[in-house]
């Protein structure tokens, strides 16, 4: 028989150290361990003074406006990768996926002369079963996440390659498909209907993670997917419904990328597998799971394109953003890993 | 020995095998609503593989289950506790950076009422809080004062007390409890067995594993002695002392086959 100790109570000193009064470190902690979309919040405002001091153009409304509609398109994709990588997983053929459904869709229209809201369907169809296809293999197959992703990135990058013969489609403007590239104007400030869009997609999702019990779910299983199925949660479904939304979410972003290109192009979004990431990552969102919020996505989307434009007006050498982005994405891991590691 | 009352919850000739070892061999199990059955056994007996068996965690090879009297197969968790099965696994099973009140609520989350509910799905976090706040006060176990807490922030005690709540809250016909005392202090401990008591009094079948031969002793109606994955024999509190249980789950004494 193995001998067992019964825990006591905490004598009288370790109380007291438990008790101690928390240091300043100790309580920024606290704070941050709550809220993963505070330090990104900080240092997107910290980064908008710094590049208005260092350039008066950079706050100017229209200089945003151009900010917001670059940001569009990764920003719509950063919605389904956090939904990923909140459930531990990761899916670098997101932006393949996007390109694939958008080429899809403006050639339906173009070619095929569907109606844009149909080809809009079909296009989104597409993009989820291709998801679906991804959430199947990490699920049935039981292929871990980055492989599985990595595979269907060649497979749907060569798909989109083939079924366009290399070429872009070109689409009229002011159709249906193309409306997300129109403009929107609040006065001074220029936004797109794609930004509007955007928006409204982290507003549903943002929904659906807090206040459903999907939200739960897709929390409980990238937290610790065993003790989620042990409490009764069907991880595999939920695990596939996380890659099915992502499908949906990546339809709105290939709807989001026709307006800002004017049609389909193949070559389109190659960097945007990454970027969606990278923004997921500089949002706060663990890449270790079930920690995170969507709007921290947005906020590092953010972050990314305001260094990228402001160190663009402060007239540095364009390969400075790609440093700077780099360095972004180091200290945001370690900022989570530090949030991860110290249990308040 | 026949009883008045059908059992509650009954395992036939469980066999579960990893690759070549044997985590259960043709194991037997009975267990009567109303009573404490406890189980016993040195490490490797195959105490947690009978029991995730019985919990729906892991799927047996051989043999059958019975829920009052009915034959059923559980392929998943979420099945045995349909079948009014709760378990307090070893490892807890919680969500860490979930809240108490999530916790309790996980995968059986309440929705508002009206329209939010039934189209927009949204839950009900107030109605969760207020209710797992009563379950915890119900119980008064632990010393939890913020049911807004992260799991992770607690003590791996308060943790236990989660967990122990969860399934007392909603045990429907069995409760099946793996070690629920192993990270408590003496206080929690004895109010982990007085729940245990109360549940049996309330006509519940508990199933409590633990290595605590004093507290298996105190609380226990039955004993189930596990030994080398098989089923060594069934005793009483009143029918052998400690000293035979151990003797007995070791293999030092072999338990003549009558059963109480």
């Amino acid at each position: 028989m193995t001998t067992h100790v019964e825990s006591q109570a905490a004598p009288a000193p370790a109380e007291e150290f438990l008790n101690r009064p928390a240091t300043p470190a100790q309580r920024i902690h606290a704070v941050l361990h709550r809220q993963p979309a505070l330090s990104p919040a900080i240092v997107l405002v910290l980064a908008a003074v710094m590049f208005s001091l260092v350039n008066e153009r950079f706050y100017a409304l229209q200089n945003l406006s151009l900010v917001a509609q670059q940001v569009a398109v990764v920003g719509a994709l950063a919605v389904g990768q956090t939904v990923i990588i909140l459930t531990a997983g990761i899916d670098l053929s997101i932006g393949a996926v996007m390109v694939l459904a958008s080429l899809l869709m403006a050639k339906l229209v173009a070619d095929h002369h569907w109606p844009g809201w149909l080809a809009l369907l079909a296009g989104a169809a597409v993009a989820t079963a291709a998801q679906a296809v991804n959430g199947l293999l990490v699920t049935r197959v039981r292929l871990p996440p980055f492989i599985v992703t990595l595979g269907t990135l060649s497979i749907f990058t060569a798909l989109s390659l083939i079924y366009a013969r290399g070429r872009t489609v070109s689409l009229q403007p002011g159709t249906f498909l193309t409306w997300s590239g129109e403009t929107v104007s609040l006065g001074q400030l220029h936004l797109t209907y794609g930004v509007l869009l955007v928006i409204a997609l982290y507003a549903v999702v943002g929904y659906a993670l807090r206040h459903t019990a999907w939200g739960r779910h897709l929390y409980a299983v990238g937290d610790d997917a065993e003790a989620a199925r042990l409490a009764g949660i069907s991880v595999n479904r939920v695990l596939l419904s996380a890659y099915v939304v992502a499908g949906l979410t990546v339809a709105v972003a290939a709807w989001i990328l026709i307006g800002r290109v004017g049609g389909g192009d193949p070559n389109s979004g190659l960097n945007a597998n990454l970027q969606s990431i990278t923004a997921v990552v500089i949002g706060g969102t663990s890449l270790f799971g079930g920690r995170g919020v969507v709007i921290g996505s947005l906020i590092g989307a953010l972050i990314v394109q305001v260094f990228v434009n402001g160190l663009a007006l402060a007239g540095m050498d364009p390969n400075y953003q790609v440093l700077a982005v780099g360095i972004l994405v180091i200290a945001a891991v370690s900022v989570d890993q530090w949030i991860r590691s110290v249990k308040s | 020995m026949t009883t008045a009352t059908a059992p509650v919850l009954q395992a036939k000739g469980l066999v579960k095998v990893f690759g070549r070892v044997v985590g259960l061999n043709d194991v037997d199990l009975t267990l009567y609503p109303g009573e404490v059955l406890a189980v016993i056994g040195d490490n490797g007996a195959g105490k947690s593989t009978l029991i995730k068996c019985l919990s729906g965690a892991l799927v047996p090879d051989r043999g059958s289950l019975f829920v009052d009297g009915k034959e059923v197969r559980f392929k998943r968790p979420r099945d045995a506790r349909d079948a009014g099965i709760e378990t307090v696994h070893q490892t807890l099973a919680v969500a860490p950076a979930l809240d108490i009140a999530a916790n309790l609520f996980l995968a059986r989350e309440i929705r508002r009422k009206g329209i939010l509910g039934s189209v927009f799905r949204m839950l009900d976090t107030r109605e969760m809080k207020k209710q797992a706040a009563d379950h915890l006060e119900r119980l008064g176990i632990g010393t939890l004062q913020n049911i807004d807490q992260a799991v992770e922030t607690l003590s791996g005690g308060q943790r236990q007390s989660v967990a122990v709540a969860r399934t007392a809250a909603f045990g429907g016909r069995v409760v099946i409890l793996d070690e629920p005392t192993a990270a408590l202090g003496v206080r929690e401990t004895g109010q982990v067995l007085q729940l245990v008591r109360d549940l049996r009094d309330q006509g519940l079948g508990v199933i409590l594993i633990s290595h605590n031969m004093p507290n298996v002793f105190e609380v226990a109606d039955r004993i189930h002695i596990q030994r080398l994955g098989g089923c060594a024999g069934v005793i009483t509190p009143q029918s052998h002392s400690m000293e035979d249980a151990v003797a007995i789950m070791t293999g030092a004494k072999k338990l003549s086959p009558e059963v109480s």
